[in-house]
């Protein structure tokens, strides 16, 4: 598979602080790419780069197999964009957005004329076509921002935490026109801090902090390597449920908050010693990414 | 790095597309938006055209009024674009992150600047021909031969433009336009020769007035309105031409520094 994306050695510097720290990247066509992090671990600055919005201060870059320094334009006009904020056009309704948005990249006439009704299907937005922009609920500003991203019928699709802020619905309603985004044989570029989207969505993914990559690899396969396969969540007598566990072997105990993780390999042996202790309540369930996350990242709040 | 050639205004078919969005908007909204750039000058020209007009009678050898109406013509031209590059660039570049969206197309600063410039100064031509209909209703047109004017609207249309792109490019709020206008732009309204000669401002006045832009956009609308000789066009039009394109070019600079980081 050829590879969409190469990025070498990025490093991203505003004044003494270095916001991106030798980040390499290889994203392989048409499939879906996360970057997983918490916030300030430099994941938009790195998109950023990759889009030639941001100059590198050093490493190299290719998109298409085009060097970034010189090729801006066409990378540009071969990629459509999400950002985090929503940036639609207010003077304009649904479908002046699209069209006026089409023209940024030259497309007009016929070519425009037969993508738009598409593009609003696409977006459920068929018959809010001449709604002003602020009508439009958060949801649908961010349904339509994900179709005019895809004006210019692009190759590749990066976006910036595109479900953040929405209700549970609108988020579902996201995740289903990405994959089929994915299965049209776009590729996809998304980040976020939701580790169920990228679970979800993600055949591939990096956990970056800190401005460095921390992790790679597919969902699965990083919850294979970093935890035990099933985690119990303890509430109540955090001491006690301690002191029951702890002669278990091959289990390990992690703290966030009020709730205590157990991870373990062995869940029914765990549960067995649990059952009948009326002060600790459990909740059993498998590991998932965000345990992964925790791990990595740590468990420190993060602002 | 930036190549001298990227400062140069490059008018590829990107700019227009940033220009045909501004006239859409305009379109859409354009009563508001003529009401805003003829209420005033044409307050200006009946108020204070006829009313100082009827004790001042003759100004260098042309009715007050006609004398007047040039002036405004000049400085309708120079706050349109100026406000246009200023509130409304600001407006796109920063709360409504217009430019944020545009530049993650083919676009870049140059061409969304370029655009936003003859924006501007398309602006300043759709007042000004309101303002001259005006005054040629009025009496105070000597002929067809004014609309020569609207060539030299344009011009000076594109030198505020540039010095507006510049202001947006370095402002952190609306507040910082106050700035400018108090001290650059009202204080040029009264001192260039709107509302009688630059000759009769005392000596030293008379050689600063010399460098601002809207002495020689006077200079060139006044006898092109009244019919009279036109003198040292050459040096007018290379003034006004000096700050559009290092306007221009400055602001570039700037918004570059500015957005791309």
């Amino acid at each position: 598979m050829t590879a969409i994306i190469t990025a070498r050695g990025l490093v991203k510097r505003y004044g003494e602080r270095i916001v991106v720290r030798g980040v390499d990247i290889e994203i392989p066509a048409r499939c879906c790419f996360g970057v997983l992090g918490p916030n300030g671990a430099g994941k938009t600055t790195t998109l950023r780069m990759l889009l030639g919005q941001s100059p590198m201060d050093d490493g190299a870059l290719d998109v298409f197999g085009l060097p970034i320094r010189t090729h801006g334009r066409d990378i540009r006009a071969r990629t459509g964009v999400v950002p985090q904020t929503d940036n639609l056009d207010p003077d304009f309704t649904v479908v002046e957005n699209l069209r006026i948005y089409a023209r940024y990249f030259g497309i007009g006439g016929k070519t425009l004329a037969e993508r738009i009704p598409a593009l609003l299907e696409f977006a459920g937005l068929t018959d809010r076509a001449d709604a002003g922009i602020n009508t439009l609920s958060g949801g649908m500003k961010r349904r339509l921002i994900i179709a005019r991203a895809l004006v210019n019928d692009p190759e590749l699709v990066v976006l910036d935490e595109p479900t953040t802020g929405l209700d549970p619905q609108a988020r579902h309603m996201i995740w289903g026109r990405l994959r089929a985004l994915r299965a049209a044989g776009k590729t996809l570029l998304l980040t976020t801090h939701y580790m169920e989207e990228a679970e979800r969505l993600c055949d591939e993914l990096v956990v970056m902090d800190d401005g460095r990559i921390l992790e790679r690899g597919t969902p699965a396969a990083l919850i294979r390597r970093h935890v035990e396969p099933e985690v119990l969540e303890l509430q109540g007598e955090a001491d006690k449920a301690r002191a029951t566990l702890a002669p278990l072997p091959n289990g390990r105990f992690e703290a966030v908050a009020d709730t205590y993780y157990y991870y373990t390999h062995d869940a029914r042996a765990a549960i067995k010693q649990l059952e009948g202790q009326a002060a600790i309540s459990f909740l059993h369930r498998p590991a998932n990414l965000e345990d992964v996350f925790l791990k990595l990242t740590g468990r420190d709040l993060r602002d | 790095m930036t190549e001298l050639s990227h400062l140069l205004p490059r008018l590829r078919h990107a700019a227009f597309a940033v220009w045909r969005r501004n006239a859409l908007v305009f379109r859409k909204f354009l009563t508001p938006s003529l009401f805003i750039n003829f209420g005033e000058p044409f307050i200006y020209l009946l108020g204070l055209g006829y009313g100082l007009g009827m004790f001042i009678g003759n100004m260098m050898n042309m009715p007050y009024l006609t004398f007047l109406a040039s002036g405004i013509l000049a400085s309708a031209a120079m706050n349109t674009a100026s406000f246009e590059a200023m509130y409304s660039v600001y407006t796109r570049m920063v709360p409504q992150r217009t430019y944020d969206a545009i530049l993650a197309t083919p676009l870049e600063i140059e061409d969304v600047l370029a655009g936003e410039w003859l924006w501007s100064a398309t602006k300043s031509l759709i007042s000004a021909a309101g303002i001259l209909a005006v005054a040629g209703v009025l009496g105070a047109v000597d002929g067809w031969r004014a609309l020569w004017t609207l060539p030299v609207i344009f011009l000076i249309g594109l030198s505020f433009a540039g010095i507006g792109l510049i202001m947006s490019a370095l402002a952190r709020g609306y507040d910082f336009f106050n700035y400018y206008m108090t001290l650059v732009l009202t204080p040029m309204f009264i001192l260039s020769g709107v509302f009688y000669p630059v000759t009769s401002l005392p000596l030293p006045l008379q050689t600063i007035v010399q460098v601002l832009p809207l002495t020689h956009a006077v200079e060139l609308v006044r006898p092109l309105m009244a019919g009279l000789p036109l003198s040292n066009v050459a040096l007018h039009v290379a003034v006004l031409t000096a700050y559009a394109l290092s306007g221009f070019a400055i602001a570039v600079l700037l918004t570059r520094r500015r957005l791309l980081v």
